[in-house]
């Protein structure tokens, strides 16, 4: 007798399926989930886990954790980091020491896979939420993550 | 023609009535009328329908935890209306190597099918069209024209889509008017007429037929909604369109006001079937337990709205639920389960009817 109780299951199954779309169409007043984007635009969190654009952030000393030994360089796919880099005497030790001259990231060549950012062995770069990327000139999407004048902070290498 | 006047006889129509038999003859004044009414038909219809996207679009939404159109004027109020307006202007493209007669012609098929069957539901006791006497087999057999439209699109389209979506059409149709009329054919066994305002008539007395009618009424109903939702090539039922598998299937090649005709028919042949279901099984204009009854300025055609509304809820709810059937699990459903049940349902009313156990 299969034939009834496959009547009963269907009949039984739909129900369930048509309880939770009508408990969304209760609480969707409430709870929905759309962003009104442009006129929310004070008010818009990006999530954690959106991949804005790569930053490298420094502190309040102007100092960044990039040591210069260019895994992110390596890492990307498709060349958007470039990094300009020399060698300058630590007054400390007396060494010569790799130290980053110009960070160079092309964005309008990433492709947000985030490779460099996984790749880097002191989180000098990390992901920036921002998401109103578009300029008028694509020379303007090159940037320099590094501040003018900042230095690694030090013992980071250690 | 004058009955169909009679039919409404609100102080409004009377006096445009008298007016136009003042200032013309006879004959020209009976067929200034017939247009006249076709005309506010037409007109209430096809704003109707396009009401009917906007609350479909905007129970979509809700269903989904999304706003839904809220742009275009207070709450997307104008939505559709501005959609209408953009495909009006539309052109209308046609491919290659098309039969360009059927191809014009389809979409006149279905709307003026869907338009025509509108006709004679009863509104209220006095704003029905046209009340002949074999209503119910009228709506039946009107509702069947609507496919061959949707055939005659698939075919002359020259798009291998659209044809298998005609083809699907034609299977689905065929498999599931059977389901409608014996649904139908339950109820009418009940009220004994096949006339809408005496099927009214047989509700005002006894109660609503679902009350009256209770168990096989209620499977009748069931088994009525399935089908009908079917017969509107809806979603869980929507082979015919089926985006995913066949772009839009048999209107894939329509664009501008002719797409807008088929997309139209969909929605007036929703409510089509919505108020077959108010008329057969909830009391067309009936107000619930009598409540408004005494009340002689009360628009009973209110009550007609509400239920209709709640019907379609109810299918949209359908809609938005519950995935899409293969071609075989369609078959099977019909053949195996409506069409026996139904049957059984049929025989069982007849039981209920012969030994007097209807409430």
């Amino acid at each position: 007798m299969s034939y009834f109780s496959d009547i009963y299951n269907g009949i039984k199954t739909l129900l369930t399926g048509m309880s939770v779309t009508g408990g969304y169409f209760i609480r969707a007043r409430k709870g929905s989930l759309t962003q009104q984007y442009p006129d929310n635009r004070e008010t818009l969190k990006m999530f954690d886990r959106f991949r804005g654009e790569v930053v490298m952030p420094h502190d309040e000393h102007n100092e960044h954790y990039c040591t210069g030994c260019q895994s992110c360089e390596i890492a990307c796919p498709n060349g958007s980091i470039e990094i300009i880099w020399d060698r300058a005497v630590d007054p400390e030790t007396g060494k010569k020491k790799k130290k980053i001259d110009q960070h160079i990231y092309h964005m309008g060549m990433c492709t947000m896979c985030g490779l460099c950012i996984e790749a880097c062995p002191t989180d000098a770069i990390v992901w920036a939420q921002n998401y109103e990327n578009s300029v008028y000139d694509r020379a303007a999407l090159t940037k320099i993550l590094n501040q003018p004048g900042s230095v690694v902070k030090a013992g980071i290498e250690d | 023609m004058n009955l169909l006047i009679m039919n409404i006889p609100l102080n409004i129509t009377g006096t445009i009535h008298d007016w136009i038999n003042s200032i013309m003859p006879q004959t020209a004044a009976n067929i200034t009328e017939w247009v006249l009414i076709a005309v506010a038909y037409l007109a209430l219809f096809a704003v109707a329908g396009l009401y009917l996207v906007l609350l479909e679009r905007k129970v979509a939404a809700w269903f989904q935890l999304r706003l839904g159109p809220n742009r275009v004027g207070p709450w997307g109020l104008f939505q559709t209306m501005a959609d209408a307006l953009k495909l009006v202007s539309k052109e209308l493209t046609s491919n290659d190597r098309i039969d360009k007669f059927l191809y014009n012609l389809a979409p006149y098929f279905v709307i003026v099918t869907s338009l025509t069957a509108m006709a004679v539901f009863p509104y209220s006791e006095q704003f029905q069209g046209f009340d002949i006497n074999i209503g119910v087999f009228f709506l039946f057999a009107i509702s069947s024209i609507g496919v061959i439209g949707i055939l005659v699109a698939g075919w002359s389209s020259n798009n291998k889509f659209a044809l298998i979506g005609a083809m699907r059409s034609g299977l689905q149709t065929i498999s599931y008017e059977l389901s409608v009329g014996l649904s139908i054919l339950t109820m009418v066994l009940l009220s004994g007429s096949l006339q809408l305002s005496e099927i009214v008539e047989v509700q005002r007395t006894g109660g609503w037929l679902i009350w009256q009618g209770h168990i096989p009424a209620i499977i009748a109903f069931m088994i009525f909604m399935i089908a009908g939702t079917a017969e509107t090539n809806r979603a869980p039922f929507d082979l015919v369109e089926a985006e995913s598998e066949l772009g839009a299937g048999f209107h894939t090649e329509y664009s501008g006001m002719k797409f807008a005709y088929f997309f139209l028919a969909e929605f007036i042949n929703m409510f089509i079937i919505a108020s077959i279901a108010v008329v057969l099984f909830f009391g067309a204009w009936l107000s619930p337990f009598g409540i408004t009854e005494g009340i002689t300025w009360f628009p009973e055609v209110l009550w007609f709205l509400i239920k209709v509304l709640l019907i379609i809820f109810l299918m949209m709810w359908f809609r938005w639920t519950f995935p899409r059937l293969r071609v075989d699990q369609l078959l099977t459903l019909e053949w195996k389960y409506l069409l026996p049940l139904n049957l059984v349902n049929l025989l069982l009313m007849a039981i209920v009817i012969w030994l007097n156990w209807t409430i």
